[in-house]
């Protein structure tokens, strides 16, 4: 018997003209609109030296997809040339795109704000053993992702030994003053959810994390970001083969909660793809939903005036963002009703 | 078809086709426990659970695992909850032991 053909399920995410979505802002009375951009966050590509089980880019080892310096150089042109505030590096494991140390450098030297989304484990493949160092020279916030403070359940999201592999790279982070009180090097960690779940209230599971990484292994850090498991790519995989599509997709739609929509990521940032396309945020560019037509579509045409204010491309997974307490790459975007 | 459908978790809100007043009360006194105020979300989820095991309701067990999730906690501190609600029924059941001592005691010489 052949392979059975694929099924696209009912309450399948598949982007619908964001009509569902759109549905339940017009029921409060809501749009979502951009406000004046203060980030650009770039995606500079899939590689990745893990595959976690919930990655919406469907990152990993074997990912040829990665932003070349000539993008590079596009991106440090807008940021010169529009005095974006922050720069936002994320992929894949961006430390690994030759271009990753060359972006750090030059958005710091015109004054941006620089964040890496690292995922800990990076540190220890060849040539990236300096990396704390790297981000203590350049003052990078670090955002770590570290889905539990717990083995069993970091390594089936992570993989096997990832967790180990975390926590020394956090006590070497410690070791060169990030996270460490009263220090002005930042580092932040990042929960996910290790299932088909939301997230607890981040305040609740910030003083967990603290308490249990500070007793168990001596590990500070800043502050704790809770983020939704976003239904694309392969965590919507798992999804599926668990039978749990259904349920969870209903979860956040029954979730969403109106006062999520003002914080939402999307309203402030703009969103770099490895080839230097745009959009208004890294699902989205998962999904290949570019910004709105009659926008400039790639960094080189860049203009942060046209984006401002702009109408959000969106599709049923923006619930992923607006159930429960909301999910952003900061985190919470608002108090957490009771469901 | 299994008298337990998981689907049917889903469909309590049908339950308020008859008396709907009753249901709405009733929803408003579950909803209104569950928040936050001496106890924690996290604290009720976790008696919520330990409840649901005492009751052995399906549809609670489902329900509340999910919610002790959400609230942050793991499956470390819901097997204890779920530990004290089996010992308390175990001991609910042993305490009549003395029932029967007693019993046996005033037909005994």
């Amino acid at each position: 018997m052949g392979k059975p053909l694929p099924v696209i399920q009912e309450e399948s995410l598949t982007y619908k003209g964001g009509s569902d979505f759109e549905e339940s802002l017009r029921a409060h009375n809501l749009t979502l609109h951009a406000d004046v951009i203060t980030t650009l966050q770039v995606n500079v590509g899939k590689l990745c030296n893990q595959a976690c089980k919930h990655c919406h880019v469907d990152a990993g080892p074997q990912r040829q997809e990665i932003m070349s310096r000539e993008t590079a150089l596009q991106v440090v042109a807008a940021l010169r040339n529009f005095s974006i505030p922050t720069l936002d590096i994320t992929g894949g494991a961006p430390e690994l795109n030759p271009s990753f140390r060359f972006l750090v450098s030059e958005g710091r030297k015109l004054g941006a704000h620089v964040i890496v989304r690292h995922n800990l484990t990076v540190m220890f493949e060849p040539n990236q053993e300096n990396l704390p160092e790297f981000f203590r020279e350049h003052e990078v916030e670090v955002v770590c992702s570290l889905p539990y403070f717990l083995e069993q359940q970091t390594d089936a999201q992570r993989g096997r030994g990832v967790f180990q592999k975390s926590i020394e790279a956090l006590r070497r982070l410690n070791q060169v003053g990030y996270g460490v009180e009263g220090g002005n090097l930042i580092l932040n960690l990042v929960y996910n959810p290790v299932g088909a779940f939301l997230p607890p209230p981040q305040h609740a599971i910030e003083q967990d994390f603290k308490r249990e990484l500070q007793s168990r292994y001596g590990i500070t850090f800043n502050h704790l970001y809770t983020i939704t498991n976003m239904p694309i790519e392969r965590f919507l995989d798992y999804l599926r083969r668990t039978g749990n599509e259904g349920r969870y997709l209903r979860k956040l739609r029954e979730a969403f909660n109106p006062a999520t929509v003002e914080g939402l990521m999307c309203r402030t940032l703009v969103s770099v793809d490895w080839k230097g396309r745009l959009y208004d945020c890294d699902f989205n560019q998962m999904l290949e939903l570019p910004v709105a037509k009659g926008l400039p579509q790639t960094i080189a045409e860049f203009d942060p005036a046209r984006f401002a204010r702009r109408a959000i491309m969106t599709g049923s997974h923006c619930f992923g963002c607006t159930a429960g307490a909301g999910s952003s790459c900061g985190g919470a975007v608002a108090s957490d009703p009771v469901a | 078809m299994s008298y337990y459908e998981e689907e049917d978790l889903d469909r309590f809100s049908e339950v308020g086709k008859h008396r709907p007043d009753l249901f709405q009360k009733f929803m408003a006194w579950y909803q209104a426990c569950q928040e936050d105020g001496a106890l924690s979300r996290r604290e009720k989820a976790l008696i919520g659970l330990a409840v649901a095991h005492a009751l052995q309701c399906p549809y609670c067990i489902d329900a509340f695992s999910q919610a002790c999730l959400e609230a942050g906690s793991n499956m470390e501190q819901m097997t204890e909850a779920i530990h004290m609600a089996s010992a308390l029924r175990g001991g609910a059941s042993l305490i009549h032991a003395l029932q029967s001592h007693n019993s046996v005691d005033k037909v005994s010489m």
